[in-house]
């Protein structure tokens, strides 16, 4: 248990140290200029020896293009990135009888054209007045330097990082001068790291002495660069460099496999751990009612889908409030589960106490119903849930490893759901009220406590929490009549894995099932791997009847 | 023990017959329907001209002997659950794997007539290019092994199950959820091409069985006709173990396992025997389900499935055979027409008949009738006899009681 929890500990170090940088996820996506205000771009764009420059580029061919594209950059310099990136792109088009540029985008309404530096839309351009301006590869090539060497300069020290790394698979003479000047002038440490990279491999290519050689060698090991790491395999092979040369390259190459295995291992526990925070989420409301008030709710999977269908409910009634409607629908979908659960429990599970197979077959033919009126209400077809931006996109790590922040998220939400719930559980009256009921209930009632009460809060709180799973759900799978027939083997596995009334056994099964599950994933197959969880568990379950953590004492009767 | 023996015998043959007093006790009158139909539907449809309003279409028979297998499924899941207490959420998994046999077997006569004309190899693996039959499709094309499989792997795969979970005494809500982790397991497994069993398409295109053309109209009525033979043949023998002494001993083990243990009793090896006994029989139905609805896929794996054949024996009253095969025909029945009417109602109907039939029809139609007749028997003998009410009332539990009570005194060598 030790073990499992300080496992953890690190991977959550590992995971939080860079989040705090989340500008690494954002510093790739081009600058958008939106404001109303003249930007610096539009205004360098309308100067006139730009626009001399423009014209004469839609008038050259291919070939003759680089030099108008030279001029531009030494003329334009930051200003012309979004003309170099949109040329790039192919979208660069200009209008035939004005021979003004235009930017192509492509919007929800079909394309459009816009201006290429403000990216103000020019809605009466239509295609037929403009012709493309044609890119070849060589042209591409020369792009790509120029927006790095234009971002050596950048004053957004991730873009300077990014336009090195950019730079790593061409470095020419000029480029390497280029670099050497802006490392004296560097304050970045990140940076200069990049750039004291760049320099070294450019050591490692051309210096004459072995003893550089070895001292750049040095220097690039470590490096997860797959540019590096296609060099020192290069240098490790070739003959035109020494024997120890050679050598020390190997070297340095298996030490940086091992790295990259490394961050491979991470990578696959992280998505385990993933894995495991939604097998948690979906388990945890089966925990309570399953767990500790020992009634089987096959409905269960369909209160984690009633959660999501009310994320996508809430997502359709405010579609302009994308950003926010997961607040909205967390509540919402623990009151809309939850009360479901109420009535279940008030209206047939009451009658069945003490039979618990005849539980299971009536909570059966409720999923059926809840699920047919789903399907009847919202249609049988999936139903897609849109990501809020702060949800989408990655962290990156380094350049073998990056993490998606929504399972990011989702792990951090599930953990937090697990002990907001233990608290409840632990410290509340109602969490007592529980535990005394699951623990001897005629005893509880001698003592005052109201057992139906009871029984139907509990079983709302644990369908409740079934509904915050969906909401969680629903931003990693698409919402249908049938998510929740999907997790709930799965959700009873972990419960009985776990052991039944207890939380944190729920906790440990759900994250060891997820992360063994994606360990065995890329040696069996996806199919294969839960097969054999499944097998594994029902062995398991052979050994020890009461789970990993079983209750004590006479309670686990 | 010869004492105990000759009571087995004298106790069987006599209540094959009579059987009054025990719940779903008559076999003769329902064997002697069963047949009587049979006969009847089959000479309707081979000797009477469709013209004749009497005449049964072909149609019709499938559709009979495909819910004769399915009764005969539900007798194998009443088997355990209504006289062991063992609810099993995965007997679909046996079906389909008799299914499968029977699949492979009637895939092996097809030959060289399918799309792409390969002597031997079916189409799905010519069209996932393999160039050989995988090990366990050997032998398949011989009838007499075919049908070894059907019984041999269902029951080896309920030996292991059975003998791993009872040995360690998981019983209960536990067991049912691992037998439907079984049948998801087995689900997912045939879903995959490798598996070698047609993926996610299943086996089908069936073109003969033993030579008969599977179309026509007699083999059609032969396989209707054999369905209903087996399920007479495994009713009665189901019958006859239940009344025996062994099934008074599972009874036992139904309603109260330890303290059936603590007399002396192996209740695992009870348990799994039993087990095992119930899985072949549903594999026998798959077997016999095959060659009429002529497709099997991965689909006959889904816990769903299982659960509704649960429903069945619910609907018609667990524990006593009849009921598990009158609740399969009618559940079905109804299914068959709520779909064709209003499709999308049929799993509102589903849904609400798990609900009600547990809250309020606990002992399932055959107890509701069985209770009508008593009170009808009590109102027209209550001024003859006045003693007999007691011994009439027939509940399962009075059974069990009486069954623990009885094996008490014998010797537990059993």
């Amino acid at each position: 248990m030790k073990r499992y929890l300080a496992l953890c500990c690190c991977v959550l170090g590992l995971l939080l140290n860079p989040a705090l940088n989340p500008a690494f996820a954002e510093a790739d996506q081009p600058h958008s200029v939106t404001s109303t205000e003249p930007s610096p771009e539009a205004v360098v764009g309308r100067s006139p020896k730009v626009q001399m420059l423009l014209i004469e580029l839609t008038e050259k061919s291919l070939n003759k293009a680089v030099p108008v594209l030279e001029k531009l950059e030494q003329s334009g310099g930051e200003a012309m990135l979004p003309l170099f990136r949109t040329m790039l792109g192919g979208n660069l088009y200009f209008i035939k009888a004005s021979r003004q540029v235009v930017a192509l985008v492509e919007t929800a309404s079909g394309d459009a054209f816009a201006d290429v530096f403000t990216g103000q839309a020019l809605p009466d351009v239509a295609k037929k007045q403009t012709k493309k301006i044609r890119v070849n590869n060589r042209l591409r090539g020369y792009l790509r330097d120029a927006i790095a060497r234009i971002q050596l300069s950048s004053s957004d020290p991730f873009a300077r990082e990014k336009a090195v790394r950019n730079l790593l698979s061409e470095l020419d003479q000029p480029t390497i001068e280029a670099i050497q000047s802006a490392r004296v002038n560097e304050p970045n440490t990140a940076v200069q790291e990049m750039m004291d990279l760049a320099l070294a491999m450019h050591k490692l290519t051309n210096a004459a002495l072995a003893v550089d050689q070895l001292e750049a060698i040095e220097a690039l090991s470590g490096s997860l660069e797959s540019e590096v790491r296609n060099l020192l395999a290069r240098v490790s092979e070739s003959e035109n460099y020494e024997p120890a040369v050679n050598k020390a390259a190997a070297s340095a190459l298996v030490k940086i496999q091992d790295k990259v295995e490394f961050y491979a291992f991470i990578d696959q526990l992280f998505f385990g751990l993933s894995l495991g925070s939604v097998l948690l989420l979906a388990a945890i409301g089966l925990a309570i009612t399953f767990g500790v008030m020992g009634v089987i709710n096959m409905a269960h999977g369909e209160m984690i889908m009633l959660g999501a269908y009310t994320t996508y409910v809430v997502q359709l009634m405010l579609p302009n409030h994308i950003e926010y409607s997961l607040w909205l629908a967390i509540p919402l979908a623990f009151i809309v589960s939850g009360l479901m659960g109420v009535l279940i429990e008030r209206g047939v599970i009451r009658f069945l106490h003490g039979r618990p197979l005849e539980t299971l077959l009536a909570t059966f033919g409720i999923s059926l119903i809840l699920q047919q009126l789903v399907r009847t209400i919202f249609s049988p077809l999936n139903r897609q849930v849109a990501s809020p931006e702060w949800m989408s996109g990655s962290i990156e790590i380094n350049p073998v490893l990056s993490l998606t922040l929504n399972r990011l998220y989702i792990l951090a939400f599930a953990l937090l759901v697990f002990f907001l719930l233990q608290l409840i559980l632990k410290k509340t009256s109602l969490g007592l009220n529980v535990r005394a009921v699951s623990q001897n209930r005629n005893m509880a009632r001698a003592m005052g406590v109201r057992s139906d009460w009871v029984d139907a809060m509990t079983f709302g709180l644990g369908s409740g929490i079934a509904g915050i799973a969906g909401v969680a759900l629903s931003q990693l799978t698409n919402v249908g009549p049938n998510l929740g027939q999907a997790y709930i083997i799965d959700s009873f596995m972990v419960v009985v894995f776990g052991g039944v009334g207890n939380l944190l056994g729920t906790l440990v099964a759900a994250f060891s099932l997820g992360i063994a599950n994606k360990f065995l994933e890329p040696v069996t197959g996806a199919v294969l791997a839960s097969i054999l969880v499944l097998v594994f568990i029902i062995l398991f379950i052979q050994k020890r009847p009461k789970g990993l953590f079983p209750q004590k004492g006479r309670a686990a009767e | 023990m010869s004492q105990s023996l000759s009571s087995i015998a004298r106790f069987s043959a006599s209540d094959l017959f009579k059987g009054k007093g025990q719940p779903g006790g008559r076999v003769a009158p329902f064997v002697v329907i069963l047949l009587a139909v049979t006969v009847l539907a089959s000479a309707a449809n081979l000797l009477l001209p469709e013209s004749s309003p009497f005449y049964v279409s072909t149609y019709t028979i499938t559709l009979l002997g495909k819910y004769l297998s399915y009764a005969m499924l539900a007798l194998a899941v009443d088997v355990i659950w209504g006289y062991c207490g063992i609810l099993s959420l995965g007997h679909g998994a046996f079906f389909a794997l008799g299914g499968y046999a029977m699949g492979v077997y009637l895939m092996r006569q097809i030959g060289d007539r399918g799309v792409y004309g390969h002597p031997e190899l079916p189409d799905f693996m010519v069209f996932l290019d393999w160039s050989e039959l995988p090990w366990y499709w050997l032998g398949m094309d011989q009838f007499w092994f075919a049908m070894l499989m059907v019984l041999a792997v269902p029951g080896l795969l309920a030996y292991i199950f059975g003998w791993l979970a009872f040995r360690s005494r998981v019983t209960g809500v536990y067991l049912s959820i691992m037998t439907q982790a079984l049948t998801y397991a087995l689900l997912l497994a045939f879903f995959r091409n490798e598996m070698g069993f047609g993926g996610n398409n299943g086996l089908t295109d069936f073109k003969d069985i033993l030579g008969f053309d599977l179309q026509s109209d007699t083999t059609r009525v032969a396989l209707f006709a054999i369905t209903a033979l087996m399920l007479a043949l495994t009713f009665i023998t189901s019958h006859w173990i239940m009344q025996s002494r062994l099934g008074k001993v599972v009874v036992a083990i139904r309603d109260g396992e330890a303290r059936a243990r603590f007399l002396g009793y192996r209740t695992d090896n009870f348990k799994v025997w039993l087990f095992v006994y119930s899985a072949m029989i549903a594999a026998i139905a798959g077997a016999l389900y095959v060659p009429q609805v002529g497709i099997i896929n991965p689909g006959e794996f889904s816990p769903i499935n299982s659960i509704e054949i649960v429903i069945w024996v619910a609907v018609g009253g667990r524990g006593t055979l009849i009921g598990a095969i009158v609740g399969a025909l009618l559940v079905n029945y109804a299914k068959t027409r709520f779909t064709a009417i209003m499709p999308d109602g049929w799993l509102f109907a589903l849904g609400a008949l798990f609900v009600l039939v547990t809250l309020f029809l606990p002992k399932g139609l055959v107890g509701v009738f069985s209770q009508l007749t008593e009170r009808w028997f009590l109102m027209r003998n209550r001024s003859q006899v006045k003693n007999s009410s007691a011994e009439e009332s027939d509940k399962p539990l009075s059974t069990g009681a009486q069954a623990s009570a009885g094996v008490q005194t014998k010797e537990a060598s059993v």
